[in-house]
């Protein structure tokens, strides 16, 4: 016990890391259920409108603050990152340890905010309400988000630092693993835009205190200064929950297909093209807030222009699997299962940039639907996919591919019967975040609510047959897909310092499909 | 249709075709660009699925790469253009509030949770709007505690009512029927049942309903009025010999110079905060320091009645100072 919480080894804080964040997780999924069974009927019967209220806020706050934004970075990033660089750890690893434990803090201190009787503000802490007139845990819940901030700040500066410095002797940039360049912007992002979100979380918990007139119209303040700070940070938060996902694809995709990545460059130019974009079209959470029509304007022109690499990627992942030798395994359904979800995610987010359009679907069940697709179809999807890519190198046994199978494609029907109903509510016209609606909206409620019972299943029987091949499993081999990053040159799961020989270890095209060893293992029914 | 729901609720604005096509257009961009990625995904899993003899993908050649790259970046960014300014054209006209000479101006107070009307006649409405089909009303919004957004699904429109500023949206309604209006901003434990609804009515059975109004509150111009000379307004703003401070008379809707050089439009929020804040925008040729705020000394009711005063006087002869 002791060894694990004095830990520098980035294995093992990662391992940490998934362990904590499914907690949350799991935390986040019975909110959901809570408030999707609260839906199925139109009153609001099962909880009070105000539990509801805290209910749809602890969720978002948990879900985006505790779950997406970490997940990837922290649980597979601090795991692959120093691997698949052939580095013995992350260039700080006290600082990696810190991390976790500043996490925590902040995740106890949310959880404070839950039991000593909630949050009512949604996540975006929209003000004057969370700074004036809401009587929920505002101050204890920011204070929470302010510290899984801090958390990712210093995860970001340790992405960067090791990237820079810690590359194994002939492991140029145009050789690193996409997933290591969607570190890598994700890491800038990170890096840049946190800090915003911790000084504005701060004015808010200080003008709760102090009415200093920062964001409260009745002392001189502007509720748009708040939202134009809040976006800054929250959609840049949104590709730094997205990227490590296309980070993850675009390692599968290649291995599952047996081709080196189409268009390489293009794919991690992207990475960093929607990186510095993202920073330029917070503006499109405001078109209909009171902005001026010139900013309306700009910021639509930029959110089209950040689909382009969005487009180039999905583009390109089509491109490697096209004459390829593709093995439908559990990760390589989750990838597939991720491109065709993140394009329907992100064709109603240009739905959502266009002007005209948006004014009608904003703060509707359409950007509910267009967002939970990006996120839960999109980024779970991935973080699934790459959990069962590199479980046989994480614990080194491999689980049942059956049951992969199964629950990947359970997982993604209940996807579709949650979501797809929730975009017509929203065309519909059925505001977000109401505890209560009309009848006429029922059946599609109704069957958002059937869909996420069996989304349930989906989440729940990875739990099971995962943690069942730690003691059932075959022992996978060093490299059972027949890949070929530098983290399958070492065993399963690898030593201490990630490689017994440093010297034995062979850099050379990141990609080398035609010419890599053949998979070790053959799942049921394959070659 | 045979489907058990209908995709958007039936169009009731003079402005609502125009979104709905845009709507159409753009999901049936996205729905065939989805299809397709799904289709030829299934296409490839196919044919190149993993079979003896097709252990090892084939590759493709670096100039085939560069070129369906680029060629994909040129399409997509043409398509998006267009997708970009279809939505921005539109959007323009929803945002041009019309200056007919007989659109109906209505005050709307929204707070936690419940909507409220005034007509330009003084008439108080809650919950329930009553409009003439065909003629322009202007809304011109106010929130009196958090930010609430005025949304009627039928017209297409949504406009968010933030306090401390006065916003202005507009709509032409088409059929008479009754309207939901929701408020689709989170504004707290009711949020969900701040509801109401949009009555628009033939115009001589508003004409009628207008007149059959029992209220005695006096119009809300002569309501502002009162409140003008209460407040002892036109002790600046009507005498022009000391040029202390602008007249108001033919004001509203122009575009004021300011000292600073700078100009803004005399809309309802610039009269509102000119009020609460007159040193926000101080005009050409005027000092600064001298007007006094009214912050504290007018509720939100009041300013409304203020600004509608002197929206009055947007076509009368003004005194050159």
């Amino acid at each position: 016990m002791k060894s694990w919480l004095t830990t520098t080894d980035h294995k093992r804080i990662a391992l940490l890391y998934l362990g904590t964040m499914t907690l949350f997780f799991t935390l986040g999924g019975l909110l959901a259920t809570v408030l999707r069974v609260e839906l199925a009927t139109p009153a609001s019967d099962l909880v009070a409108a105000d539990t509801y209220n805290r209910l749809f806020t602890l969720h978002g706050v948990i879900m985006v603050f505790f779950f997406l934004i970490p997940s990837i970075p922290t649980f597979l990033g601090n795991y692959l990152l120093p691997l698949m660089l052939g580095a013995p750890d992350l260039a700080f690893p006290r600082l990696n340890l810190a991390s976790w434990y500043v996490f925590v803090a902040g995740g106890l201190l949310t959880l404070t905010a839950m039991i000593a009787g909630g949050l009512d503000t949604g996540w975006t802490f929209y003000t004057p309400y969370s700074t004036v007139f809401s009587d929920s845990h505002v101050v204890l819940a920011v204070l929470g988000v302010f510290l899984a901030g801090l958390s990712s700040v210093f995860t970001g500066i340790n992405f960067i630092v090791t990237i820079h410095r810690l590359r194994a002797p002939g492991l140029t940039w145009l050789r690193l693993p996409l997933f290591v360049w969607s570190l890598y912007a994700t890491s800038l992002i990170l890096v840049l835009a946190t800090p915003v979100l911790a000084m504005t979380l701060l004015l808010v918990a200080i003008e709760r205190g102090l009415q200093i007139g920062i964001f409260d119209p009745a002392t001189g303040g502007s509720p748009l200064l708040f939202q134009h700070f809040f976006w800054f940070y929250s959609h840049p938060a949104v590709y730094i929950m997205i990227l490590p996902g296309m980070g993850v694809i675009s390692e599968v995709i290649p291995c599952f297909s047996r081709n080196r990545p189409f268009g390489y460059a293009f794919v991690a130019a992207s990475s960093l093209a929607i990186a510095v974009f993202g920073f330029l079209v917070w503006g499109h959470h405001m078109f209909v807030a009171g902005q001026s029509y010139f900013a309306s304007v700009v910021f639509s022109f930029l959110s089209f222009a950040v689909a382009v690499p969005s487009g180039v990627k999905v583009f390109s992942w089509l491109g490697t699997m096209h004459r390829g030798a593709i093995w439908l395994t559990t990760p390589m359904i989750y990838a597939l299962g991720f491109i065709a979800l993140f394009t329907v995610g992100g064709g109603t987010g240009l739905a959502l940039a266009t002007l005209a359009l948006d004014v009608h679907l904003h703060d509707t069940y359409f950007v509910v639907a267009h967002f939970h697709t990006i996120m839960v179809g999109g980024m779970l999807m991935a973080y699934l996919g790459g959990l069962h890519f590199w479980w046989p190198k994480i614990s080194g046994r491999l689980y049942s591919e059956r049951w992969g199978r199964i629950a990947a494609y359970i997982l993604l029907v209940g996807f579709l019967l949650t979501f797809l109903p929730q975009f017509i509510l929203g065309t519909q016209g059925l505001p977000r975040r109401t505890a209560s609606y009309p009848p006429e909206y029922q059946f599609l409620q109704g069957l958002s609510s059937a869909g996420a019972t069996i989304l349930a299943v989906g989440y729940v029987l990875p739990a099971i047959y995962l943690l069942a091949s730690l003691v059932r499993g075959r022992p996978a081999g060093d490299n059972p897909w027949g890949a070929t990053g530098l983290e399958w040159q070492t065993t399963s799961p690898p030593p201490p310092h990630n490689f017994l020989d440093q010297g034995t270890l062979v850099v050379g095209d990141p990609y080398d499909y035609p010419n890599a060893p053949q998979p070790t293992i053959a799942g049921a029914g394959d070659v | 249709m045979s489907l058990p729901f209908e995709l958007m609720p039936a169009a009731a604005s003079t402005t609502s075709d125009a979104v709905d096509l845009v709507a159409l257009l753009v999901f049936a961009i996205i729905g065939l660009v989805s299809l397709g990625v799904i289709v030829a995904m299934v296409w490839i899993v196919v044919r190149d699925r993993r079979r003896p003899g097709n252990l090892t993908g084939r590759g493709h050649h670096t100039a085939t790469i560069w070129r369906t790259e680029f060629l994909f970046c040129g399409l997509t960014g043409a398509v998006f253009l267009g997708l970009f300014t279809l939505g921005a054209v539109v959007f323009d006209g929803l945002a041009r509030v019309p200056a007919d000479a007989d659109a109906l101006d209505v005050s709307v107070t929204a707070k936690r949770w419940m909507w409220s009307f005034q007509h330009p006649g003084g008439r108080r409405e809650l919950s329930q709007l009553h409009v003439p089909a065909g003629r322009a009303v202007r809304l011109h919004l106010a929130s009196e505690d958090v930010i609430h957004s005025f949304y009627v699904p039928a017209f297409r429109l949504k406009q968010d009512v933030v306090p401390g500023w006065q916003r202005t949206a507009w709509f032409r309604a088409t059929a008479p029927g009754t309207y939901a209006l929701a408020c689709a901003e989170y504004c707290g434990t009711e949020h969900a049942l701040m509801r109401a609804e949009v009555v628009v009515m033939p115009p001589h059975v508003y004409d009628h309903w207008l007149a059959q109004g029992d209220d005695e509150r006096p119009p809300l111009v002569a309501a502002g009025r009162a409140l003008f000379e209460r407040l002892d307004c036109g002790a600046c703003h009507e005498s022009h010999q000391r040029r202390r401070a602008p007249p108001l008379e033919g004001l509203y809707g122009r575009t004021v110079a300011l000292r600073d050089g700078g100009s803004v439009l005399a809309d309802d929020d610039y009269i509102r905060r000119s009020i609460l804040r007159p040193d926000a925008d101080i005009v050409a040729d005027y000092q600064s320091g001298v007007m006094p705020t009214y912050a504290g000394l007018v509720d939100d009711d009041e300013l409304l009645l203020l600004v509608a005063y002197v929206r009055s006087l947007a076509a009368a002869e003004g005194v050159s100072p």
